[in-house]
């Protein structure tokens, strides 16, 4: 969501404040696949926020000139169109966090 | 064979299917009773979740909703979808990993504090119970038109049913009956879909239909056939709403964020055996309802053009059996303004209020009414918008074993969702406050009864609600998201993602969260329903879009709160890295 803080969202954020860590190295690895995971997350809930709030309501006005057959595309977007995105980006955000957590040996 | 038997055959058929289900897979284990076991297919998984999402609303009610209401039946169609990649990216393999039983499971050791599981699972309760009466109305109103019983013997059939395979087989009974009735469900929505985009357009895909032109030579697009039609009959275009931008955008955004946090949801992915389980899981739900998710436009928009040519203009004495039927379920209504015998279909309510027959027939052979008629419309006709799917196969003249087909199907949407939110109700007084909070000292086989219990309580008090709704209960069931949008899910979301979020924050946000939504809620709704209209709303947002605005509160006073309170114990921020990484989900699903 936009509206969350992102200092929430911030992986490292006040991690280290309560005393010494002990396996540092696994640590590091750990922190290296959250913050790619964070990546990923950000740019994959921005893509969805463009095809529904965007392309569905904000912007449907502007894109309902243009038509996909008989759909003004806006409201193709609204009824159509998102819904098949958000599919594309659960299976997408699984097939590519398979091979980050191969890639960090962290798979389960 | 006539309709009526078939609708006997097909709903017995799929009943006695459920029961044989919930003896094959009765529960022996509080783990198999409250996550089946902890080792379903993730495919399968994504079937069950599919038919306990998809409820009596998303069946009987959401394509009527989009046919009289065009573009702003959007925010359902957007909002009960986007949430799933809410689910499958901020949720759903965390809470899996970490491993245990319910929400307030999560939550309580998250925040480390009772007082944090039990006001979870005040909102849990909270938001179940009104999603649930729901449900038990719908199939009261399945019952009583296809089968023509009472609506009170309806519920109370269905009661029994899922009172079998809830209460026998736990989670595990409900994961299996579940994937069978998604398959009756998806069934019965497409067979008449396909029906009847092929006699609409000549494209039997419904999808590809509702973008093709309409198949009587005018060689207008459907959509553009629809807004010309309505236009001259006085309503606003169907591509176009009457909600304005940003309530539809906060009603969206309600309706997603409430999904992610709706608890019988985010339990089913506790029952698979892998944190990466749950990621595919959530994807192959999503393509399950999104299957009738992107068949339900079209579906209402052909239902509109149907009703449309079927009964404007058309002499009441002339009218085809369906419209009859539904008028004796006091769920259509026609009282003839100018005298012509003909039923003019316009803008604009016919008469106010929900129709109240006197027992009188009129002229032309119409229930008569005994509403104030609205002088300032012509319209003539009052039509209850659940019908639609409903009534479909009969406006479009389809065959009898598709009426039967839809009447089972409907059925399966409304007791796969009851069960499913029984289930999570009753885990949740078992478990959370009994195991955990107020009798830990409780046997692996007392738990088991008390869950059995509850369910069985639960069972009686959904199905009274069922019987007798409340004025309120119909209202108030859409708002179980904004409910769940402002406090769940900012409480799981932070658990996860911020290590410094500890109890006093995560207590004060959802319980200001709650408060403040449901109070605005039970203002507009409850205490003074006339003051209802855009101008008094806070910044334009109806009370369906209030969610969003209580989330952001619930956000806000979280972190306020957290930064002026102790930050939480070293134990807490090992368990919040250890539900980061996916190695390792199978051992902690133990107790």
């Amino acid at each position: 969501m936009t509206d969350n803080d992102p200092s929430v969202a911030e992986p490292n954020d006040s991690s280290n404040a309560g005393g010494p860590e002990t396996d540092t190295e696994t640590n590091s690895n750990e922190k290296a696949y959250w913050s790619e995971n964070i990546r990923l997350l950000w740019t994959l809930m921005a893509i969805w926020f463009v095809v529904s709030f965007g392309a569905g309501i904000l912007f449907r006005d502007f894109l309902d000139q243009f038509s996909l057959g008989g759909y003004p595309l806006g409201f193709w977007f609204a009824q159509q169109g998102s819904i098949y995105v958000f599919v594309l980006l659960i299976f997408y955000y699984t097939w590519k966090m398979k091979k980050i957590e191969r890639k960090y040996d962290l798979d389960d | 064979m006539d309709t009526q038997t078939l609708i006997y055959i097909f709903v017995g058929l799929s009943f006695s299917l459920y029961i044989g289900i919930a003896i094959w897979s009765r529960a022996g284990s509080t783990k198999e009773f409250y996550v089946a076991g902890g080792g379903v297919n993730p495919v399968v998984n994504g079937m069950a979740t599919a038919a306990d999402w998809m409820s009596a609303a998303s069946f009987i009610s959401m394509a009527g909703i989009i046919a009289f209401s065009g573009y702003d039946g959007s925010v359902y169609l957007m909002g009960w979808t986007g949430g799933y990649v809410m689910l499958a990216l901020l949720l759903a393999p965390y809470l899996r990993k970490f491993g245990q039983f319910t929400v307030p499971d999560f939550i309580g050791t998250r925040y480390y504090s009772k007082t944090a599981r039990v006001v979870a699972v005040i909102c849990l309760i909270f938001i179940s119970f009104t999603y649930i009466a729901g449900q038990m109305r719908g199939v009261g109103i399945v019952f009583s038109r296809f089968l023509d019983v009472p609506i009170t013997m309806g519920v109370i059939i269905g009661m029994a049913i899922v009172f079998f395979y809830a209460v026998l087989g736990g989670m595990k009974g409900i994961t299996y009956t579940q994937v069978a009735q998604y398959c009756v469900l998806i069934f019965a929505y497409m067979v008449p879909a396909f029906f009847i985009s092929f006699l609409v357009t000549g494209n039997p895909i419904p999808q590809l239909g509702l973008g093709s032109t309409v198949n009587d030579g005018s060689g207008l697009y459907v959509l553009q056939k629809l807004d010309l039609v309505l236009q001259d009959m006085g309503f606003g275009a169907y591509t176009d709403g009457s909600k304005s931008m940003i309530d539809v955008f906060c009603i969206t955004a309600a309706l997603m964020v409430g999904t992610a946090g709706l608890p019988h949801v985010i339990v089913r992915f506790f029952t698979v055996p892998k944190a990466s389980d749950a990621r595919k899981s959530a994807g192959w739900a999503l393509i399950f309802i999104a299957l009738l998710y992107t068949t339900a436009p079209a579906v209402g928009a052909f239902a509109r053009i149907n009703f449309i040519e079927t009964v404007d203009q058309t002499e009441y004495a002339k009218a085809p059996a369906w419209f009859k039927n539904w008028e004796s379920n006091d769920l259509i209504a026609w009282t003839d303004k100018n005298g012509d015998g003909k039923m003019e279909y316009r803008s604009g309510n016919a008469f106010a209020g929900s129709p109240e027959f006197t027992g009188e027939t009129g002229a032309s052979g119409e229930r008569l009414i005994a509403n104030t008629v609205n002088p300032d419309s012509e319209n003539e006709v009052y039509v209850d918008r659940d019908i639609m799917v409903l009534a479909n196969p009969e406006i479009a003249n389809l065959p009898g074993w598709v009426i039967a087909l839809v009447a089972a199907g409907g059925l399966a949407a409304a007791l796969s969702t009851a069960a499913g939110l029984l289930l999570v109700i009753s885990s949740s007084i078992s478990h959370d406050l009994l195991k955990s909070t107020f009798r830990p000292q409780i046997t692996e086989k007392g738990e088991l009864l008390a869950a059995r219990i509850a369910a069985t309580a639960a069972i009686i008090v959904a199905g009274y609600l069922g019987i007798y709704p409340p004025g309120w209960v119909a209202q108030v069931v859409a708002f179980a998201f904004g409910l769940a949008a402002a406090s769940l899910f900012p409480a799981i979301f932070m658990g996860i993602f911020s290590k410094s979020m500890n109890k006093e924050g995560a207590i004060a946000g959802m319980v200001s969260g709650l408060v403040f939504t449901f109070s605005y809620i039970a203002y507009f709704k409850l205490i003074a329903p006339d003051a209802n209209v855009a101008a008094n709303w806070l910044l334009g947002i109806s009370p369906e879009g209030i969610g969003v605005i209580g989330m952001i509160i619930n956000f806000a006073i979280a972190i306020a709160v957290s930064k002026m309170t102790d930050s939480p114990p070293v134990e807490v921020r090992k368990l919040i890295d250890s539900i980061r990484v996916p190695r390792g989900a199978g051992d902690a699903a133990t107790h």
